[in-house]
Formats: C-alpha cells, structure tokens, sequence
C-alpha cells in the first residue's frame, strides 16, 4: 500500500509536469489551430537556461526570481520565433505552418546539441529535504513542483476566464476573422499567447531539470513530446483537456514503469496515443471541428 | 530568344531522352561498379542519392499529391530494413540470389503495417494524421528497441553488402516509373481530387477512403523497400538510425524539390545528398542547417522548386496531347 501511494505522489507530479508543458501546446492550439513543434525544444531550453542562470549569476539568485527570469526568457524567445517564422505563414496552407514549427525546434535541439553534446548536471537551486507523511516520502521539491505548476495554473484559468485578455484569446479561438472588426489587435493577442504558453513550458522545464537533475538536448524530443500526447490525449485546443490528459500519462507512466522494464515506458504511452487517437480521434474532451463545404 | 525556347520545348517534349538517360544511367553505374571508375566514396554516395530518390518520390506520393502530412516515413524505412535484413542475415544467410526477393519482402512488410495504419487512422486528417504517423514512428523505434531477437537498441550488424550501384539505380527507376503510372492512372487523379478539395470529391463519386489507403500502402511500400536498399548499404542499422531526424531528411528533399512532382523528387533527392555530403565536416551542425533549410523554403518557397509542376519527360503521351491542346 504505501509503494502504491508513493507510486501515486510520483505520478501526480510528473502529472502535473506533463500538464503545465502540455499548456502550451494547447494553447497555441486553441488560438492559431497550429501544432507548435518547437514548444518541446523550448521547454528543454528553460532547463539549459535556469542551469546558465545559476552557473553565471555573480549572485545566487533565490528560486522565485530565477523561475520567473527563466519564464521571461523563455517566453520572449517563443514570441520572437513566433513573429519570425509563424507570422508570416499564417495565410498559407496550414501543412507549412507544421512543418515550419517542426524545423524550428530541430534547429533549437540540435544547436544546443552542437554547443553541449552531453548531459549536464543540474546544481541544486535550494536545499531539498525529504520528509515522511504516513510512511510516503515526499521530497521539498516535489511539493514545490506541484505548488508552483498549480498555482500557475490557476492563475492561466483564471486570466483566460475573468480578464479582458482572456475574453480577447478566447475570441479569437472562437472566431478570428471578426475580433479585429471590434477594434483588438489580433497579433497582440497572439503574441501574448505564445509568451505565456512557452513561458509556462519554460518554467516546466526549468523545474523537471530539478527534480531529474541531469538535462540534455534531447529532452525536447523523449520529454517535450510527452506532454505533446498529453495535450493530444486530452483534447488538444482545450485547456482542462491538458491537465487532465497529463494527469492521465503521468499516471500510466509511472505505473508502467513501476511493472514492466522501463525501456517500455516510450512503446507503452505513444500505443496509448495511438488507441486514443483512433477511437476518440479529437482527444477525450476535445470536440470535432465542424467542416464547411 | 524566341529559338532557345522553341529548343527547349522540344528537348523537353522529346520522349526518348528518358529512356536514353536510363540506359547511360544503368551502363555507367555498371561499368563503375565493376571496372572501379569512381573511388568507392563516390560510388557510396551515389548509391546513397538513388535510394534518396526513392524516399522523395514515395513521401512525395502522401505529402505532395494526397496533400497530407505524415512524419513517419523513417519508421516505414526501419520496418523494410529489419523485416529485408532478418532474411538476408539469419534466415537466408549467405544466398545473395534472394536479395531482390528480401527488397520485397521488405516493403511488403512496410505496405502492411502502411495498410493497417491507414485502415485505423484516415478518419482524421491534417494534424491529427501528421500526430498519429509521428506515434507511429516512436512505436516502432521503441518497439524495435525492445525485441531481443532483433538485436534490440544494438540492432543488427554484419548485413551483407549487397545493394550495389546498378541495383540501387535499377530500384529507383523503377519506383519512378510505378508512381508515375499510378499518378497518371484513374487511382492518381482521385488522389490529386482529394487533396485539392475532399468533399467535392467524394460529392463526385470518387471513393476517397480506398485512393487515400492505397496511396499510403504504396508509399509505405516504397519506404520500406528504400530502408531495406539502406541497410544492405551500410550493412548495419540500429532503431536510433530511423528516428524523427531522418524523417525530416525526407521532408526536406520533398519540400526542396518540389511538392507534387516528379521530376521535383529527384531533384530534392539528387541537391539533397550533395549538400548533406558537403555538409558532413559540420558534424551536428549540419542538423541546424538542414531543418533551417526547410524553414526558409517553407517562408519563401513554400512548395519547392519543381511546386506542382512536373517535367514533360514524366508525363504520359496522352497526358501531353491534352495539355498541349490546352494551352
């Protein structure tokens, strides 16, 4: 019983990982109706930066000012890749937009492979403490994990519910060939989204690269993607479908691991995309789009 | 002016260029690789480039003329090579007279699982079948990575080296020459008909589920025919060789060529394996490069060099007649 529940906390917070990077995705989803492929690659980043950050910083810089310089960072830089490469193809088939966003990413991933071939250790950011709660061992950065990305995500639903800006993003998902005709700049809207999505995939990975503290360029791809399926699986376009598709990974991931070799892990959440895909092609709470003669 | 375009015209529109081409091909393919013309890096590489043009021409048949999107030809490619490398190396061992059996073997494996996959997933379209060819793609590698029998994340090593340069000359001409013929037959035009407007043609009667699979087991065929001409090439191969990276190889030489064409693959395919060969001495680097190519086309040349064109050369008689009446 208690292997099971510390099977369970561990599940909840990759969970909670996966469904704070599959934000992004879905976000930009929802309002551009666009696969970002980099959103991975720049998750990964967030890693490489905290770990520059705290290596290059004259000053130790305490954990709430470097998450939020790494969301900063993070964030603009999927703004610029945004205004640079996404922009100009918004017209076009959206087929190039896909590949455009799949050629980014592999460009960010194998750069920073080219400039850092192998992994590198994470330095611990705080003092991490493991304590007993009824014979589960919870670790400090586990509880910060899931009280950051909750409290993050919060803040994300409530920005997108009760502020102006999030009745803008929600229009231009619903409808964006009408939202400029009541006077909102939907290059603002976009340009904002992409800084708060990556800048929440950013956060994502500056706080995996902690609690697995050995990152490489690779990440995007075995991590990034991850939450890629989880986004998928939920209903991609769909905020509470994100959470809830990466608290269902998380969960099967873990669980899979804690039964069968690890080396099953990949081959046993990609058949669950695959067996979702086919049955509920549009995730579980997503929505088929209507198809207009 | 006026007579360089009538000369071009007409070598364009000649129609024994091609085979003659062919025949020059096949003779000095022969002639270097038994007489030792060309040092045997060349030689590689060239071998490299006819198995390219086979990748390009099939992708070509998915992403440029159905119009979707997938990402998992790299995965069609691991199936040929492993399914053509068991026979050749523990089944049938050291009988290279089955090598051509073994290629077809190869994609026929690849056409089946292609067939399936298709069966199972042309409900959805766009980016929903672009996500489920890319878990496609780590279901195999990750399935590959986990069967002993295969050699597991170590794969097989010591494949005879058996696709030589006429042989690799001879695979390519000949996938050229089927997909050429299925995009001029009745089958081809339904396909163009789908990705130029779904709807509309099955509102005519085109029977758009069956063009849709049959499109895809045949470029899935191809795939897997190209992986298992790979694998007898570099005589080793590994699930880490067929990973996302070498799909993208493939959607650039699609992308750069020209989508919907021909003479486009084979151009992708032919500036392609030179550029990625005068790449090599980047090391990694050159793997910002290729995906910043693809960027760049995407922006500015969004349909590749040949775009939906196709060289006289390819088409059929009757294809030429109407279009010469058109214009």
């Amino acid at each position: 019983m208690a292997y099971f529940a510390q099977q369970a906390v561990n599940a909840i917070s990759l969970g909670f990982l996966y469904a704070l990077i599959g934000l992004g995705y879905t976000m930009v989803y929802g309002v551009l109706t666009m696969i970002n492929f980099a959103h991975g690659d720049l998750f990964m980043l967030g890693a490489f930066v905290c770990l520059l950050l705290v290596t290059f910083s004259p000053v130790a810089l305490p954990f709430p000012v470097l998450l939020i310089l790494v969301m900063v960072i993070i964030g603009g830089l999927g703004v610029l890749i945004e205004r640079l490469a996404y922009r100009p193809l918004r017209q076009a088939p959206r087929v190039s937009a896909v590949i455009t966003a799949l050629g980014c990413g592999l460009v960010i991933s194998n750069t920073t492979l080219s400039i850092s071939p192998y992994s590198r250790a994470m330095p611990e950011v705080f003092d991490d403490r493991y304590f007993n709660v009824l014979g589960v061992g919870v670790s400090t950065l586990q509880v910060l994990i899931i009280g950051v990305s909750l409290a993050l995500m919060i803040g994300l639903d409530a920005l997108i519910h009760k502020s102006r800006f999030g009745m803008a993003l929600r229009a231009v998902a619903y409808d964006a060939g009408t939202v400029p005709l009541m006077g909102i700049s939907v290059n603002r809207i976009i340009s904002l989204t992409f800084l708060i999505g990556t800048g929440l995939g950013g956060a994502a990975g500056m706080l995996y690269g902690m609690s697995f503290p050995v990152i490489s360029a690779s990440m995007g791809i075995l991590v990034g993607w991850k939450a890629f399926i989880a986004a998928v699986i939920g209903g991609i376009g769909n905020i509470r479908g994100a959470v809830l598709g990466g608290f269902i990974l998380g969960t099967v991931e873990i669980f899979s691991v804690a039964t069968l070799p690890s080396t099953y892990r990949d081959l046993i959440s990609y058949s669950l995309l695959l067996v979702i895909l086919i049955f509920k092609p549009y995730g579980i709470l997503g929505r088929a789009p209507n198809i207009k003669v | 002016m006026e007579n360089t375009r009538r000369f071009c015209v007409r070598v364009a529109e000649c129609r024994w260029i091609l085979p003659l081409l062919f025949a020059a091909g096949l003779a000095f393919c022969v002639i270097a690789e038994s007489g030792g013309l060309l040092n045997s890096y060349t030689r590689f590489a060239l071998t490299t480039m006819a198995v390219n043009v086979i990748l390009c021409a099939s992708l070509n048949l998915v992403n440029g003329y159905l119009g979707e999107f997938s990402v998992g030809h790299a995965g069609f490619m691991a199936l040929g090579a492993y399914a053509s490398a068991m026979l050749t190396t523990r089944l049938f061992p050291q009988m290279p007279a089955l090598f051509i059996p073994a290629l077809l073997a190869g994609g026929l494996v690849a056409a089946g699982i292609g067939f399936l996959l298709a069966l199972l997933s042309f409900k959805t379209r766009g980016d929903y079948l672009a996500i489920i060819t890319l878990a496609f793609l780590m279901i195999v590698k990750s399935a590959l990575e986990n069967i002993p029998w295969v050699g597991g994340p170590r794969g097989i090593a010591g494949i005879p080296t058996l696709t030589t340069l006429p042989v690799a000359f001879v695979a390519a001409a000949a996938t050229l020459w089927t997909i050429r013929n299925l995009i001029f037959s009745k089958f081809g035009r339904a396909v163009v008909a789908i990705r130029e407007d779904e709807i509309a043609a099955n509102a005519m009667g085109v029977r758009t589920r069956e063009a849709k699979i049959l499109a895809f087991s045949v470029s899935s065929f191809f795939g897997g025919v190209a992986g298992a001409l790979l694998a007898h090439q570099i005589t080793f191969i590994n699930p880490g060789s067929f990973d996302i990276i070498k799909s993208t190889e493939i959607l650039v030489m699609v992308y750069l060529g020209g989508i919907g064409s021909l003479a486009g693959s084979v151009l992708g395919a032919v500036i392609f394996t030179l550029l990625s060969e005068a790449l090599r001495e980047f090391g990694t680097w050159r793997m910002v490069i290729l995906p910043l190519i693809l960027v760049l086309l995407m922006l500015f040349r969004p349909r590749g060099i040949m775009g939906l064109k196709e060289l006289p050369w390819f088409l059929p008689r009757r294809e030429l007649a109407t279009r010469r009446k058109k214009s």
